[in-house]
């Protein structure tokens, strides 16, 4: 390899082998979302019937998209910057807005890790006591009007400082000793944890109702576009692809790693996972609706309803309460911690390609002002509000707008997803076709466009939850607008003399041939 | 639970876990090659 390409690698680091590149990965991809969000989604949307739409999302959208993300960082090497400028000089900016989007997202992702380990405590008297929603908003986060305030909270600012503490002690360890070393022990952990509250909830009184009214086929619902467009996002956003994750994670494993056995062992691990959630969640919701005398529907809800209110109340109701508490929230903490560091990764990894530093200068350098502009929004009375209108508009009008502007990009413009193809099939035991470039150029720009004009129209028809139109434009339209601008602008920034930015296999390749 | 429910739980299943498995047994099956040093994060 040449001397400026050895040069570079030396300097990014590396993880030791395929397995921990795996377990950094699914420790990326199972988050929050899995936990809280697929089982109400796949309950809505024709229940069992639900895995069918769902499935071909995944083989024809999810699957592929993560293995673009995957032929595009092992390729190039890089952050999603660099990886972007070493495909095209003139594809740098869509790499920079990944990064600002990666940012954007680490500062509320803290604040709901925060909430989650307070309550992996509160769980063990159940402190919340006889009315969990007036706990959370009242006692809790003491949320006031919605707004932006300085009036801190004590009892998330400091499990706030404490998660952004420990996240950047494993971002400066680095790759292997810090994101690496912390997967190989928290994802087993995950797993087992997860398991551990699953068969707890399949032993409670009416876990059986609550997987029915999950399972039961409504095979009505494959008929309605809103399913299949449920399907869709739920793979989209559940398998961190689009963002810049997996390109940054790929660049860390060895040049010759089989990338495409990788990416369905980290697709399938992300379902799987997702799977024993909906069957642990639902056996739970099964029990409080029993103990309720009410039906399925009236107790099921998602996010932070279901993690903050439903699931208290199930702890208050259920032999072993406290278990399942420190056994759920515990889970929902490290689900989030991996996840936040695969999104911070993101940026530390840009800004140390561009500007040549040091590992834990450029965690510093990011994670510091991330910290704090984490803990003056969401360690507030008004952190909520700024949290649920963040994560709304970011994830549709930032995520899902710069992965279609990527994959049509690759696809259409600098076309290389040809070669990106064929970098994936010389060391993959599963060998892609042309289909899969048709996946990426056409039918996988074409589901998220269609779920992205739907969400379009539904914001402009309807300001979100009814917040101030102010709030809106500024923390919503404003922000997802202003991470696109600012990521064109970073990539007008000159590189080091000494970053090397040609394609660093034909390099590899040329000096294997001259030696 | 329903008969139907059941069906479909277990077809979820077989596809997600087996899935899992069988990509599993793949990559193990096709170990590829591994880096020879780990780089150091400077």
């Amino acid at each position: 390899m040449s001397a400026a390409v050895e040069h570079s690698e030396e300097h990014r680091g590396a993880f030791s082998s395929r397995k921990v590149f795996i377990l950094a990965a699914i420790g990326s991809a199972v988050g929050l979302g899995n936990i809280w969000r697929f089982p109400y989604v796949a309950y809505e949307n024709g229940g069992g019937a639900f895995i069918i739409p769902y499935l071909i999302a995944l083989l024809t959208a999810g699957l592929p998209f993560l293995l673009l993300d995957y032929g595009l960082g092992h390729r190039y090497r890089g952050s999603a910057p660099l990886s972007f400028r070493r495909a095209h000089r003139s594809a740098e900016g869509l790499g920079w807005w990944q990064v600002g989007i990666c940012f954007v997202i680490a500062v509320y992702y803290a604040a709901v890790i925060a909430w989650a380990a307070r309550y992996a405590f509160f769980s063990l008297d159940k402190a919340w006591g006889d009315d969990p929603e007036a706990f959370l908003f009242g006692d809790y986060l003491q949320a006031g009007d919605p707004g932006v305030g300085l009036d801190f909270v004590s009892g998330v600012t400091v499990p706030l400082v404490l998660v952004w503490v420990a996240v950047l002690a494993i971002m400066a360890l680095g790759v292997q000793k810090g994101i690496g070393a912390a997967s190989v022990v928290f994802i087993p952990v995950l797993f087992v944890a997860f398991i551990a509250l699953v068969v707890v909830a399949l032993t409670l009184d009416g876990a059986s109702v609550g997987l029915d009214a999950l399972f039961t086929p409504d095979w009505s619902a494959l008929g309605e576009t809103s399913v299949w467009i449920a399907a869709y996002g739920q793979i989209f956003f559940s398998l961190s692809v689009g963002f810049g994750i997996m390109i940054t994670y790929a660049s860390y494993v060895g040049r010759r790693s089989d990338m495409t056995g990788s990416g369905l062992v980290v697709g399938f691990a992300n379902s799987g996972f997702e799977l024993l959630a909906g069957i642990g969640v639902f056996a739970a919701l099964g029990f409080m609706a029993s103990a309720s005398g009410v039906a399925v529907d009236e107790v099921a809800t998602d996010g932070l309803g279901l993690a903050f209110i439903a699931f208290p109340a199930i702890i208050n109701e259920a032999p072993a309460g406290a278990l399942i508490g420190v056994l759920f929230f515990g889970s929902l903490v490290v689900a989030g911690v991996t996840s936040l560091v695969s999104v911070i990764e993101v940026v530390i990894s840009g800004v140390r390609d561009k500007f040549e530093m040091s590992r834990i200068g450029a965690s510093m350098a990011v994670g510091v002002p991330a910290a704090l502009i984490s803990i003056v929004l969401l360690g507030t009375t008004t952190g909520v509000y700024v949290l649920d209108i963040i994560d709304h508009f970011i994830n549709r009008f930032g995520i899902l707008v710069v992965a279609v502007a990527s994959m049509l990009a690759l696809s259409w413009v600098f076309h290389k997803t040809g070669l990106l193809r064929e970098h994936l099939n010389r060391d993959g035991s599963v060998q892609v076709g042309t289909w899969w470039q048709w996946l990426i150029g056409i039918v996988a720009p074409a589901a998220l466009t269609f779920i992205l004009v739907n969400e379009f129209i539904d914001n402009l028809q309807e300001p979100y939850e009814g917040y101030p139109t102010w709030m809106l434009v500024t923390l919503g339209w404003g922000l997802a607008v202003a991470v696109a601008v600012i990521g064109f602008l970073l990539a007008r920034v000159p590189w080091r003399d000494s970053t090397f930015l040609g394609d660093p296999e034909v390099q590899a390749q040329k000096d294997e041939r001259s030696s | 639970m329903s008969t139907s429910a059941i069906i479909m739980m277990l077809i979820a299943m077989a596809v997600l876990w087996g899935g899992l498995a069988v990509a599993i047994w793949n990559i193990n099956r096709y170990q590829g090659e591994e880096p020879e040093s780990v780089h150091r994060d400077l």
